[in-house]
């Protein structure tokens, strides 16, 4: 599949000087304009499950670019391909998942590399900082223990002592209080806002070139959301890794992204600049969903909700995946699906009735 | 700016007798010796919705179980339609029960696995006591209610999806024609645009059939959204108690202001709040805020600030009024 029609091209290029070149590197036809590279290129990306002769295409032909120092949201429902993108960058699939398209991190494409390359990329130069940190971190070993693991299998130390020194370093950095403490808890000793610290030091620890984060609040209430937020704004901006972060929750999005790609159906629908696509969006997915959300303040009503339920992995409609449940679809979107195409700016969106403004 | 009126309690009890529920000094230590819930009021008007909000290990739940009689308290009172709910035993309580109903926060760990939809919903039919003859029908009004297809009653739990699973979990609260529906938690599991659907029956619900609903969720701005009177909890207490209106306009207490500039959309500079919640085994001593409170005073610390009306029906626990000020909005 295309990442943009041609036509729309020259609008882009036009736009892309070089002091305001596209942010993701690309003009309309996912070419490269010469902007800095991107860290992590995501071209193209299908992923696809097989289990039992059933087969459903989770992700859809993903393009996206994460640069240094920039936090990218995936934003998108349950069952959007926003979580599986994230996973397929680290091939965190088994046997059963099937790729294609590339995942080029500084070049190098990590969808056709061995095993054995992949194992020392994670957790070195792409780290994880999963939803739950109860259950990314070992019961039964210390905070401590799992830090200074991190440490030696990647060999950023020289030896334990240094590890350990560095660990406590790190728990320092994560704004932990008592680092000596924390260091020789087991996880269940503290709080979730603590050990989602902590995971967030292991995270770092290798000083990782892409950052992923999967829902990373989700888990936590709304004021240790909003202590973890911050930290994580504050974590990138020293470290300047690239960020992927995956949410579902528009708050989050638009607190700590920079950019926003708006998921439905393993694809992204809409993407640019996060104030701009959360103030104003274009497509009407991305519309409906933020109007569904009630807003504090403003006269009690019917919520305006979208209609049925979003199509399931592997029984996409045809056309726009989006277009039964759209209310301005009209019939071209029953038959042909929407590409991205650039809607202003820096931004883009896929969908027909976008087309039609852009070229009359 | 103080309001010196009279603690809560004797202005309630004028307004009781039209209540349907009321909830006086509801204590509940657990075995550990955490106390969970202490000293919680609150009424439930009939056809009014009553929105009780905070962050995980606050009570709320808690505070919702006992409601229901799914535990017993341990102090404070209970009545519901005028009926002594804490000491009401048997067949009382029974039938005291189908006029309140539960919608749990997650429909696949509330439906039997192995029932269909229509034996989950008949199943509460039959605890009440209603004749095989009449269970269908009953059935079927209910499921039209909320909008589902007749067909679906076939349909095993894991052969719907999550927003289907909540509006059968509705229509089995339904089926008793209740007085009274807890909802605990029960959008949370659901995506927004679904969350948005059964937020708008819900309030259709309501219109048609003048149920009351106590709406208990950690999110604020849904609460907001739907209740007439927000209850705000923090550590076993209540800390704010507003209609949603006056409590968004113009808040009170600090953990309020907080959780209000953490909603999407709020408008507002978001507060941080350092630490954690403190842990219900070992409570501060006075306000049980204080120890993340932005505007906390010496004076805190002393005792436990009482739950005072700060201008007719809007009530903050906190001595310092004067320093609360309303957070920019403009």
């Amino acid at each position: 599949m295309e990442t943009a029609t041609p036509a729309t091209s020259s609008v882009v290029a036009a736009s892309s000087s070089p002091a305001a070149a596209s942010p993701d590197g690309r003009d309309g036809t996912g070419q490269p304009t010469g902007a800095v590279q991107p860290t992590l290129r995501i071209s193209d990306l299908h992923t696809v499950f097989r289990s039992r002769g059933l087969t459903v295409a989770a992700v859809r032909g993903v393009d996206l670019d994460l640069h240094p120092g920039e936090i990218t949201v995936l934003l998108g429902e349950s069952g959007s391909g926003k979580s599986v993108t994230a996973k397929s960058v680290m091939r965190l699939y088994g046997a059963n998942a099937s790729f294609s398209g590339a995942v080029e991190l500084e070049g190098r494409d990590l969808l056709s590399l061995p095993p054995k390359e992949m194992l020392a990329v994670r957790g070195a130069e792409i780290a994880m900082v999963p939803q739950d940190p109860t259950a990314a971190l070992d019961p039964l070993r210390r905070i401590g223990a799992q830090l200074v693991e991190v440490l030696r299998q990647h060999k950023v130390v020289p030896n334990k002592a240094a590890a350990q020194a560095r660990a406590l370093e790190l728990l320092d950095q994560v704004g932990i209080p008592d680092p000596k403490r924390v260091y020789r808890s087991f996880p269940h000793e503290l709080s979730g806002g603590m050990r989602q610290r902590a995971v967030i030091a292991i995270a770092v620890s290798c000083d990782p070139k892409v950052l992923i984060a999967d829902e990373p609040t989700t888990a936590l209430d709304v004021t240790v959301q909003a202590q973890i937020l911050d930290l994580f704004q504050r974590l990138i901006a020293e470290l300047h890794s690239a960020v992927l972060l995956v949410t579902h929750d528009v708050g989050v999005a638009e607190e700590v992204g920079d950019r926003v790609g708006v998921m439905y159906a393993g694809r992204i629908v809409e993407f640019g600049p996060a104030a701009e696509v959360l103030n104003t969006p274009r497509h009407p997915y991305t519309r409906a969903l933020l109007d569904s959300i009630p807003t504090p303040g403003v006269e009690r009503g019917r919520l305006r909700s979208i209609v049925g339920q979003p199509p399931v992995s592997g029984e996409i409609p045809a056309g726009c995946a989006f277009g039964l449940r759209c209310p301005h679809a009209f019939a071209r979107c029953r038959s042909v699906d929407a590409t991205l195409i650039s809607v202003g700016e820096r931004r883009q969106a896929a969908c027909h009735l976008l087309e039609e403004e852009v070229s009359a | 700016m103080t309001v010196v009126e009279p603690e809560r309690g004797a202005a309630e009890a004028v307004a009781a007798n039209a209540a349907l529920l009321v909830a006086n000094d509801l204590v509940k230590t657990f075995g550990n010796g955490v106390r969970a819930v202490d000293g919680v009021s609150l009424t439930v008007h009939p056809g009014e919705t009553v929105g009780l909000v905070g962050e995980s290990g606050c009570g709320k739940s808690t505070t919702a179980k006992m409601i229901l009689r799914l535990l017993a308290a341990d102090g404070g009172s209970l009545s519901f339609g005028g009926v002594d709910l804490l000491h009401v035993r048997g067949r009382a309580l029974r039938k005291l029960r189908a006029r309140m109903q539960l919608v749990p926060q997650n429909p696949q760990t509330s439906f039997n696995p192995r029932l269909s939809i229509r034996s989950s919903i008949e199943f509460n039919l039959r605890a009440h006591g209603v004749q095989r003859g009449a269970r269908g029908a009953r059935l079927l009004e209910a499921l039209d209610r909320v909008g589902m297809p007749a067909a679906y009653a076939q349909r095993f739990p894991h052969e719907l999806s999550g927003g289907q699973l909540q509006r059968a979990a509705i229509a089995r609260a339904l089926v008793t024609n209740p007085e009274l529906i807890v909802c605990d938690e029960a959008v949370s599991a659901l995506d927004k645009s679904i969350q948005a659907q059964v937020l708008n029956l819900l309030v259709e619900l309501q219109r048609d059939l003048g149920v009351a609903y106590l709406f208990i969720s950690h999110d604020l701005s849904v609460v907001e959204h739907l209740s007439d009177r927000v209850i705000v909890m923090y550590l076993g207490r209540v800390v704010e108690e507003a209609t949603a209106e006056q409590l968004w306009r113009d808040p009170r207490h600090p953990y309020t202001e907080a959780l209000l500039s953490a909603a999407p959309n709020s408008g507002r500079t978001r507060i941080m709040l350092a630490g954690d919640p403190p842990s219900p085994t070992d409570p501060p001593s006075g306000c049980t805020f204080r120890t993340r409170c932005p505007v906390a005073l010496e004076a805190c610390a002393e005792e436990r600030p009482p739950l005072l009306s700060v201008g007719g029906k809007h009530f903050a626990a906190c001595i310092n009024q004067e320093r609360v000020t309303p957070a920019a909005v403009a």
